[in-house]
């Protein structure tokens, strides 16, 4: 965000949370928008991008929180009082007005201040309507803006889905608004549609000069049409930066995976700028601790393929796939699977050798590398933490411990402890966690709401339904996202260490 | 911004009030009364009474039996001559079977009272009135409830799939098969909404059987009414009231009909 | 060939079940025959003695001046009540919907005595104004459920589109919302009007003592044994009859048509 200026701001957002239902759709967001910009709020769906543009213009109060429109606080202001205007996913034409009156909706409504000099020579003010001839004037403009000239007596059943669109995008600018917001505007286009929209939307940007807060899931329209793109997920924003900075330095593996195509994978860092993955010392431009895990994003069109003596890796082709302008290709190295991008072809079965430039190694901090979790000790002396119960060996708890017959812990100086309701700090490693088609056969139970290739695994989150814990863990096994599974750890797999002294029997 | 979220929502008020002063509190008067009764001083005493009284007169158990019999052979002829015709109708391929349609179900839109004395007026004429009054009382409630029977197996009909019976056929079904396995079972609900349209009326609606019985059957409706009006013990005819109540509730589990069964049948979407 | 025929005998028959009651009346509305059966000649007199019983004319004025006036207050009430449980969150909509559902499930000759005993009790029993709720209570329940589906159908955005644009919401309301739904308001108002016509009970327990509308004076004058077929009553349901049958075909095959040509 260094690139923006401060004092250009036209929207500010501040540490916005919105919760439905108890669950938070936004969650403390804080972000500006600046004057005359085309920006992205991009994001699968759930992420909190439209609830974002809802409270921009109104329709949503944010739970906590301010929005302020060029520094003043708007955040309780009625969207009739906002300067700015919509146009919806499904247009929200009014289906009982034809084209002219749907233009005009706003015109009508609008009072402007007009000055006159009575008979002393005093001037006043007063509010009036816009005239008849000065609406027609205006709709005839707005709809020449988006080529329908002549269609003010049309009736909306009449035109098709393009047509639509341009009444609802005439519809809003015919008021000049300070900012247009478009919700997901041609998500109901067909694919060539949505193409020639998305030039003249750009173009019709820069004509008006105005500022436009622009909401999809897709992210090759994103990185089209934008000058700034808010990436989110899960309420949160994950990355702001110019298309190029976003594709090229993605924050993180989620960004990394959902603009573009990317190879990720598990790396070590092992040394100045050096990262360890696929078996093989990388030179890179990022620095990191040594020995630190690391995501390493490459995009497939950064790799190069070279004879299996030449490269730095080395691998069988699997697959070859003709896109258009580009070949992808599958190369299997060692257990993980590569995919490279490239105007040459290669043989399915061929060894070949890779070649990755520094440049092309994007190095990204893992968000965490072990589930960590606030847990107690049953009656049974299972532990119960990430909405589950699990089988653990308690004796763990403390050196050299044993359980006597009736589940009391005898330590190591022969106390007797009941260890029920101990509070305890619990870890598991991603790979030491199953998971189950079976959900009543683990200790806990959730819908897998993540899934990302790292080359070699998927690295699957399963969040609980109850209190949304989160159970990370890297599977070669192929899940579906929304699948409800149980989770399984093995006892001597959970780690565990006591919160305080136990309560002495 | 508060305001304009909470002005859509503000209109359901007056309604909200609406119906807890003239539909709930007048429920919870029926269930009061219905347990009390004037103790010795004139005062009211709580009193299961007009329960005991209910269920150990023989009188108005008979009126109970006899009401629901005629309940149900109505309902029963409704039913066998409301369901061939909406099939004829649902299945014709006349461009303009709704017109057809209309006219079956026309008697909805006029005042039942004058039709019923119509009615009167024509079984006066066949020399039935007076001398048949349990086939007149039937008759007229068969008369006055048709259409209500008619209207929702013919939506229910018109919207069946006519593929499933192709399929049907298609597998080897004859068509008495095709009928019983498929358009049967398929068109249930609007047979059960038909149902519960006909039946409680028929148990209820005094004015049909008074009109032409002339006044001498009296049905489960009438006499909640004679409670009221004639015998003015206002605590029996809230307990038989809450009897009917139960009736009603348990037909409605029974065929399961909690939705909006009946409003189809009204025919909200047909004006 | 043969199961065609079946099935137009059938129909015919039935219908000839439903419309001969009907034209029987008709027919011997145009003759002063004080009996049925009894064919004394063409003649308007009945309709002419009709129009002239001042009490009869008040009667169909009363039933006619309630009927509009219930529908009217029931639309504005139901409409505005669909529109709030509409927008209301579910915790508190599902029970107003759930007891809005007790008058159309429930007998009418509970929902009267139900009145009856709350009138009774504040001293407005048998007043125009128990007898104008006693009617609202009918039809209002069939106004929400023939509004809701309209605003279920109506495209969620319109309303915020409005408001986008600069309308005030109420402003958005009137000019947006209720335009989109006034085909169910329509609906909800005739289905009123035709229910408030054609009740007897909630009337006969509400209405004051010496208020009648068509329902109850007919009924009363069979009860009373001055007969149905005081010949002048004749000529009214005929009139009636024919009335109702025309509005009702003329209505519907307009809305039909103009629906079919929106296809």
């Amino acid at each position: 965000m260094a690139n923006l200026k401060k004092d250009e701001k036209i929207i500010e957002i501040v540490n916005v949370t919105k919760i439905f239902d108890d669950t938070a759709a936004v969650d403390d967001v804080s972000l500006y928008v600046r004057k005359g910009e085309f920006i992205t709020f991009l994001g699968p769906s759930g992420c909190g991008k439209t609830t974002t543009l809802r409270m921009i213009a109104g329709f949503d109060l944010p739970t906590s929180g301010k929005v302020l429109l060029n520094g003043k606080d708007i955040t309780n202001l009625p969207p009739n009082k906002r300067p700015v205007n919509t146009v919806f996913q499904r247009y929200a034409l009014f289906p009982h007005y034809n084209i002219y009156d749907n233009v005009a909706f706003g015109l009508k409504l609008k009072k402007i201040p007009v000055t006159y000099v009575n008979d002393k020579g005093e001037t006043y003010t007063k509010m009036q309507r816009l005239t008849r001839k000065e609406i027609d004037e205006k709709v005839k403009n707005a709809l020449a803006v988006v080529d329908l000239e002549g269609f003010e007596k049309r009736s909306v059943s009449t035109l098709s889905g393009g047509q639509q669109q341009r009444v609802a995008i005439a519809r809003a600018i015919v008021n000049e608004p300070e900012i247009l917001l478009l919700d997901e505007p041609l998500g109901a286009l067909d694919l060539k549609m949505r193409k020639e929209m998305q030039i003249e939307l750009k173009e019709m940007h820069k004509k008006l000069g105005i500022t436009f807060i622009y909401v999809t899931h897709d992210q090759e329209e994103a990185l089209t049409m934008s000058d700034t793109i808010v990436v989110m997920k899960d309420g949160k924003i994950q990355q702001i930066g110019t298309p190029t900075s976003i594709y090229n330095e993605p924050a993180n593996a989620f960004v990394a995976d959902f603009i573009g195509d990317s190879n990720i994978f598990n790396g070590t860092m092992v040394g100045e700028r050096l990262v360890r993955f696929c078996n093989h010392n990388f030179p890179c431009l990022d620095d990191f601790e040594k020995n630190e895990k690391v995501d390493v994003v490459v995009r497939p069109e950064d790799i190069g393929m070279t004879t299996p003596e030449n490269g730095m890796l080395r691998g069988k082709v699997i697959s070859v796939v003709f896109k258009g302008v580009h070949y992808e290709i599958t190369v299997k190295v060692g257990k993980t699977e590569v995919v490279v991008q490239s105007t040459e072809s290669r043989e399915t079965g061929e060894t070949i050798g890779l070649i990755i430039q520094p440049d092309g190694i994007h190095i990204m901090k893992k968000e965490f590398t072990v589930n960590r979790y606030d847990g107690y000790i049953t009656k049974k002396n299972t532990v119960a933490f990430g909405d589950g119960e699990f089988e653990c060996d308690v004796t763990s708890l403390y050196p050299n411990s044993v359980l006597d017959e009736e589940g009391y812990l005898i330590t190591a100086d022969g106390e007797k402890l009941d260890l029920t309701d101990t509070e305890v700090n619990v870890e598991v490693e991603f790979k030491d966690i199953e998971i189950s088609d079976n959900a009543d056969e683990g200790g806990a139970q959730g819908h897998i709401v993540s899934i990302i290739y790292k080359g070699d695994h998927y690295q699957v989150i399963v969040r609980t339904e109850e209190n949304e814990e989160d159970f990370v863990l890297d599977t070669e096994d192929l899940w579906n996202e929304n699948d409800y599974v149980g989770v399984k750890i093995a006892p001597d797999k959970i780690r565990m260490t006591l919160k305080q002294e136990t309560k002495q029997k | 911004m508060t305001k304009l979220h909470f002005s859509r929502k503000q209109l359901c008020i007056p309604y909200a009030l609406f119906l807890v002063l003239f539909v709930v509190l007048p429920m919870l008067l029926i269930l009061f009364y219905a347990f009390t009764g004037e103790g010795e001083n004139g005062n009211l005493v709580f009193t299961f009474g007009n329960f005991i009284d209910f269920f150990t007169s023989a009188a108005k158990l008979g009126t109970l039996l006899m009401s629901v019999t005629i309940a149900i052979i109505s309902t029963a002829i409704c039913l066998l001559i409301a369901y061939p015709l909406a099939y004829i109708l649902a299945r014709s391929h006349w461009k303009r079977k709704y017109v057809l349609l209309m006219l079956f179900i026309m008697p909805m839109w006029i005042n039942f009272v004058l039709r019923i004395t119509a009615l009167r007026e024509l079984l006066d004429l066949v020399g039935l009135l007076g001398t048949e009054n349990y086939l007149n009382t039937i008759i007229g409630m068969v008369y006055d409830f048709l259409p209500f029977m008619i209207l929702p197996l013919y939506t229910t009909l018109e919207k069946l799939d006519n593929s499933y019976m192709e399929a049907a056929a298609d597998l080897g079904g004859n068509k008495l098969t095709v009928f019983t396995k498929i358009t049967f079972p398929l068109s249930m609900p609007g047979v059960i909404s038909g149902i519960t349209m006909v039946f409680m009326p028929s148990m209820t609606n005094y004015v049909v059987s008074d009109t032409l019985s002339n006044f001498n059957i009296t049905i489960f409706g009438k006499l909640i009414d004679e409670y009221f009006t004639t015998f003015d013990n206002w605590h029996m005819g809230s307990m038989i009231s809450i009897i009917l109540l139960l009736i009603i509730f348990i037909t409605m589990i029974c065929t399961g009909g909690f939705k909006d069964s009946k409003t189809d049948a009204r025919g909200t979407n047909l004006w | 060939m043969v199961k065609k025929i079946l099935s137009i005998a059938f129909c015919v028959l039935v219908l000839l079940f439903i419309y001969s009651p009907i034209l029987l009346l008709v027919v011997y509305s145009f003759t002063d025959a004080t009996v049925i059966g009894q064919w004394t000649g063409f003649s308007f007199k009945l309709y002419a003695d009709l129009f002239r019983d001042s009490e009869i004319m008040e009667i169909l004025f009363n039933t006619i001046w309630l009927a509009l006036v219930a529908a009217a207050l029931s639309t504005i009430l139901g409409t505005a009540g669909a529109i709030g449980i509409f927008y209301s969150k579910k915790k508190f909509a599902a029970p107003v919907k759930g007891v809005s559902q007790i008058p159309v499930i429930n007998a009418e000759i509970v929902t009267a005595i139900s009145l009856a005993l709350l009138f009774s009790m504040v001293a407005l029993y048998r007043t125009y104004f128990s007898l104008i709720v006693g009617h609202m209570v009918l039809c209002t329940p069939f106004v929400v459920l023939s509004v809701l589906p309209k605003l279920k159908q109506m495209d969620p955005n319109v309303y915020e589109a409005a408001l986008d644009l600069g309308a005030s919401p109420s402003k958005a309301l009137f000019k947006v919302v209720i335009p989109q739904i006034f085909s169910g308001i329509l609906a909800g108002f005739m289905l009123s009007i035709t229910l408030s016509l054609d009740d007897y009970i909630i009337t006969a327990f509400t209405k004051p003592r010496t208020f009648d509308t068509i329902s109850t004076y007919v009924y009363n004058a069979v009860k009373n044994g001055t007969n149905s077929s005081t010949p002048a009553l004749r000529a009214l349901s005929a009139l009636i009859f024919v009335v109702m049958i025309a509005a009702v075909l003329v209505f519907n095959l307009r809305a039909r048509k103009s629906k079919e040509e929106r296809k």
